[in-house]
């Protein structure tokens, strides 16, 4: 890429970033939006549209009361008001993927107004407004055909309708001020908490990586705290937490670096790549009107007072508090809470904990050894093929001194492979660590006979050359045996 | 008997009781369409097979012992606006030339579950914009009582086909006055229900806050049996009212004004009005006077800008509503070239594919939204609206009905108003009123102009869910007119020598 980039530090130095943040969360009702499709994600191309999400002349919408629900429970959640009286809004703009030629959104009488999150970060509290939170309906999906992968230079394009008419909430936020250095974390901690109160009202399957989560980052400079607002950019495509923080990271340096020059920053959507670098889009110079009315398919939506309520008194414990109730009851750092929340592991590390792991097993089976996993097989943690319970049974083989780490590693293999509960995996495999210093003994003095020339350096005091005896003695145990309890006996033989 | 001049509820009688086939009915309106639709132009789409195997069907149950619905076995054209699988749905638009719907609209529905046969689809204006079928795609239908004068519209083809005796029923949509204007100037019978009275669902939308589907007939019976079929609540229609449908047929049968108080809106006549038609309808106040009725004035203000605000939100949601005809799912598609821009073939073909009123419209409403617009024109046109209802509503906490010619001059000539877009739109200055407020009206004829010999309309409007009041007046002015005219209008056009190219004269 072209762009000229100023130092993030220098241009931090420099310039006040001021965040705008709009998560767009499908919602997991059974139907779509607007018609009794099933709403569920991908499937055979156009087999999950009906005349309703096919925009087909004459059909007409009717509002999914599920779909309702969940708005004005995420609207509590977010400490918004519910309004009253409120009413579906034409956004009228020609697209191939859109089958009316307009989106049934909210406009100005969103569901849900007027709330506000904190998050914490490093020891600080950041409050987030929100402006508002509405509901609307997804479009279908495009699929370009040529180099680009745009519609603009694409051979021919294909389109599924299957998720034209999925519900949706986006939830938009005032401008988030004051943030400074943290403004690209601030963004993903606030990402990550959408994520996590969204899975605790188990309204949506927040999936980032299938798009039922997606958040567009709008981000500007300004020279100072007290300066009016600058010209703002709206990066699309951040469809992982760490994509946020990397994309306006980015824009910051990107845009830091044409102020600095005396240039002006062209207020328009980016489009960002995970090779780490965004590319314009849609120019919002001349902003597109798009003629807002509201839809007359529909009649008010009018929740009642004592409804609302009611869906008050469904409201789960909220991230934040359960999260800092979690933090204490765990002893965890700011940070490993943070990445914990992040990973979205906070369910499963209680439910591990809860069968009998301690918190820091817990947490370092998760983050560590189970998260690579998930991520080679780009599934969440969640779906991978082992229970909590189960590896609370893992840490409880480590514990009994039964295998060591490496083998407790190919105990989960074991596990995810489908070879039943870790001790049975155990057990089939032959895993067990051997303790009987007897047999160890034996391998130990067979190594050291095998290799001469290591043994002397060891006994002229060069102990790291221990390394390759242990890694040798390790590989003829086929790894089951305690690698300290190895090092000991090779220490006292060559002493 | 003639088959063609029976009533609906009359021939229902007949075939119930296996005096004569739901065939025999059904392909002597197939042979009336054949004989007369080459000059009247009433249909669109003509589906002899489907009509025929659907009488078989009524004949069928029939002769097995079954109950058959009330208007079982009876023919009815549909206005081209409604999706009915097994036929092309156009709108009189070449833009949907060709489209077969895969699924039925609501009322397509319920009449097939009634028996009711369905001959076919009827000529109108292009997505039911106009008052005389002139701005169809395809061709323009004749209003059987002058060959040379239009039938109205925008359902021009559904009245034509009424009072040409290709059809005993007929369906159309109003949204602001494409039912009623048309009965109006061909001696038949129409009636705009409460909106959210009858299901939108499958009925191609122009406006959707105004589009009310609605029965059409040659009498006031007939049409309230039409109505009983084809209301009711309907769970995929957001805006259909959850309610019972109000008693229309024991309001017709009862055709009773005695004691009612009805206004005469002091705004719908005047300057404008032909001479003829204000004639003709204080006549008609005066038979009502005799039958038992109170005759009072009322005052409507704000019905003067009715015209203006429905110009305003009429082509806003037109603009919205016809946006989807963009050449991508079905339909026309023009200059799909291969090197074309996907913008450029929705522009080529929607530039080919709409009318010149169609487009009218478009740009209107498409401006009318605009930001910077919308609160002078959208937002004070829904003011406007919001007055209107409570014109009616100060009106009718004084009277039960209010009255009005239907139509401010009888038919006018093919041509005299195509290149006068204002003078078209005030055909509908009557009948706007009651789509901008959501309440019910009816046309029922009340004679023929004495300055030209055409028929003149007489309005009702009933307060919401009251249409049945609509059925008790029209009905109580028709039995009487009737009797003094000795037969209905339209037995007298086909009685005389201009009737004879409807072929029905020797039929008698």
């Amino acid at each position: 890429m072209t762009d000229r980039l100023l130092d993030y530090d220098e241009a931090l130095a420099t310039f006040d970033p001021v965040l705008g943040l709009e998560v767009h969360v499908e919602l997991n009702t059974a139907s779509k939006m607007f018609c009794g499709c099933a709403n569920v994600f991908g499937g055979e191309p156009n087999t999950r549209t009906c005349p309703v999400c096919l925009g087909l002349p004459g059909s007409l919408p009717v509002v999914n009361a599920k779909a309702i629900e969940s708005a004005i429970r995420v609207g509590l959640a977010l400490n918004c008001t519910i309004a009253p009286w409120c009413r579906f809004a034409r956004k009228n703009y020609f697209y191939p993927d859109m089958t009316k030629d307009f989106q049934t959104s909210q406009y100005d009488e969103p569901i849900a107004y007027d709330g506000w999150v904190d998050l914490e970060l490093d020891g600080e509290t950041y409050r987030i407004e929100i402006e508002r939170a509405h509901m609307e309906e997804d479009a279908g999906k495009l699929t370009h055909a040529g180099a680009s992968g745009r519609i603009g230079d694409a051979e021919y394009s294909l389109v599924d309708y299957n998720r034209a008419g999925t519900p949706l909430i986006e939830i938009v936020t005032r401008p988030i001020t004051g943030t400074g250095a943290k403004a690209p974390q601030v963004a993903k901690a606030y990402v990550a908490f959408l994520r996590e109160l969204m899975l605790s009202l188990g309204v949506s399957d927040v999936r980032m990586e299938q798009g039922s989560l997606r958040c567009d980052a709008n981000i500007s400079l300004r020279p100072s705290s007290t300066s009016p607002l600058g010209l703002r950019t709206e990066t699309k495509n951040v469809n992982s937490l760490r994509s946020i923080e990397a994309a306006l990271a980015y824009e910051i340096r990107r845009q830091a670096a044409v102020l600095s020059s005396g240039g002006r920053v062209t207020q328009e959507t980016r489009h960002w790549h995970e090779e780490g670098y965004t590319t314009p889009g849609r120019s919002k110079e001349q902003a597109e009107d798009y003629r807002y009315f509201p839809e007359p398919d529909l009649v008010p939506v009018a929740p009642s007072a004592a409804w609302v309520e009611e869906l008050r008194a469904t409201l789960p414990e909220l991230p934040g508090i359960r999260a800092a109730r979690l933090q204490a009851e765990w002893g965890f750092t700011d940070a490993e809470l943070q990445d914990v929340v992040n990973a979205g592991a906070l369910d499963l590390i209680e439910a591990t904990v809860a069968a009998g792991a301690t918190p820091a097993a817990a947490r370092k089976w998760w983050l560590t050894e189970l998260a690579r996993r998930a991520n080679e097989a780009g599934i969440e943690l969640a779906e991978l093929a082992i229970t909590p319970a189960q590896v609370a049974a893992v840490q409880a083989l480590v514990d009994a001194g039964t295998v060591n780490d490496k083998l407790a590693r190919q105990v989960i293999d074991g596990v995810l492979a489908g070879e039943g509960e870790p001790a049975a995996v155990v057990a089939s495999r032959g895993l067990v660590v051997v303790s009987d210093d007897g047999a160890l003994s034996a391998a130990v003095d067979a190594v050291i006979a095998a290799n001469p020339d290591v043994a002397a350096k060891i006994r002229d005091g060069k102990l790291q050359a221990a390394g390759a005896l242990i890694g040798a003695v390790m590989k003829d145990l086929r790894g089951q045996a305690d690698a300290a309890r190895v090092r000991e006996l090779i220490l006292e033989r060559l002493a | 008997m003639s088959l063609l001049r029976t009533s609906a509820a009359d021939l229902a009688g007949v075939i119930a009781s296996g005096e004569v086939s739901a065939r025999e009915v059904t392909q002597a309106h197939l042979d009336q369409i054949q004989a007369v639709d080459g000059s009247v132009k009433a249909f669109l789409h003509v589906d002899a097979e489907g009509a025929l195997a659907a009488a078989d069907a009524v004949d069928a149950r029939r002769a097995a012992g079954e109950a058959l619905s009330p208007l079982a076995g009876v023919p009815l054209a549909m206005k081209d606006i409604f999706t009915i699988t097994g036929m092309p749905t156009t709108c009189g638009s070449r833009i949907l030339e060709g489209w077969s719907p895969p699924y039925s609209s609501t009322i397509a529905e319920k009449l097939r579950a009634a028996g009711v046969v369905v001959l076919g689809k009827t000529n109108m204006d292009e997505f039911a914009m106009g008052s005389s079928t002139e701005n169809s795609g395809f061709f323009t239908t004749h209003n059987p009582w002058d060959n040379d004068r239009v039938p109205g519209g925008s359902g021009g083809g559904s009245a034509a086909s009424l009072a040409a005796f290709e059809a005993p029923l007929a369906i159309g949509t109003d949204t602001g006055g494409s039912i009623r204007q048309p009965a109006s100037v061909t001696g038949t019978v129409g009636v705009k229900p409460t909106y959210g009275g009858t299901s939108r669902y499958g009925v191609v939308a122009m406006a959707s806050s105004l589009d009310t589907p609605g029965p059409c007939a040659r009498t006031v019976l007939d049409a309230a049996l039409l109505h009983s079929v084809i209301a009711g609540h309907d769970p995929r229609d957001s805006t259909s009212i959850d309610a019972p449908v109000p008693d229309v047929v024991g309001a017709a049968r009862a055709a009773d004004v005695t004691g009612m108080r009805i206004g005469v809106v002091k705004e719908l006549g005047g300057e404008g009005y032909q001479p003829g038609v204000e004639q003709r309808f204080s006549e008609a106040l005066a038979v009502l006077e005799s039958l038992g009725a109170e005759i009072v004035e009322v005052s409507c203000p704000s019905f003067e800008y009715a015209l203006a605000a429905y110009y305003l939100i009429m082509p806003s949601e037109v603009s919205s509503n016809l946006a989807r005809f963009d050449a991508m799912r079905y339909g026309l598609r023009v200059g799909d070239d291969g090197v074309n821009s996907t913008e450029e073939v929705m522009n080529l073909t929607r530039g080919a594919g709409f009318g010149a009123e169609a487009k009218r419209r478009i740009i209107l409403g498409t401006y009318a939204l605009s930001s910077g617009y919308y609160d002078a024109y959208y937002g004070s046109a829904q003011k406007v609206r919001t007055l209107i209802k409570r014109d009616f509503d100060a009106a009718f906490a004084r009277t039960d009905v209010l009255v009005s010619p239907s139509t401010p001059t009888t038919a006018f000539r093919i041509g005299e108003r195509t290149a006068d877009p204002l003078a078209m739109y005030k055909a509908d200055l009557c009948t706007i009123p009651s789509n901008l407020a959501g309440n019910c009206g009816i046309s029922v004829p009340c004679g023929l102009s004495p300055d030209d010999g055409l028929p003149v309309g007489f309005q009702v409007m009933a307060p919401v869910m009251a249409d049945d009041r609509l059925y008790r007046v029209a009905a109580a002015l028709e039995a009487e007119l009737t009797k003094r005219w000795g037969g209905t209008l339209l037995d007298h056009l086909a009685d005389s020598p201009s009737g004879a190219y409807l072929g029905v004269g020797s039929m008698r």
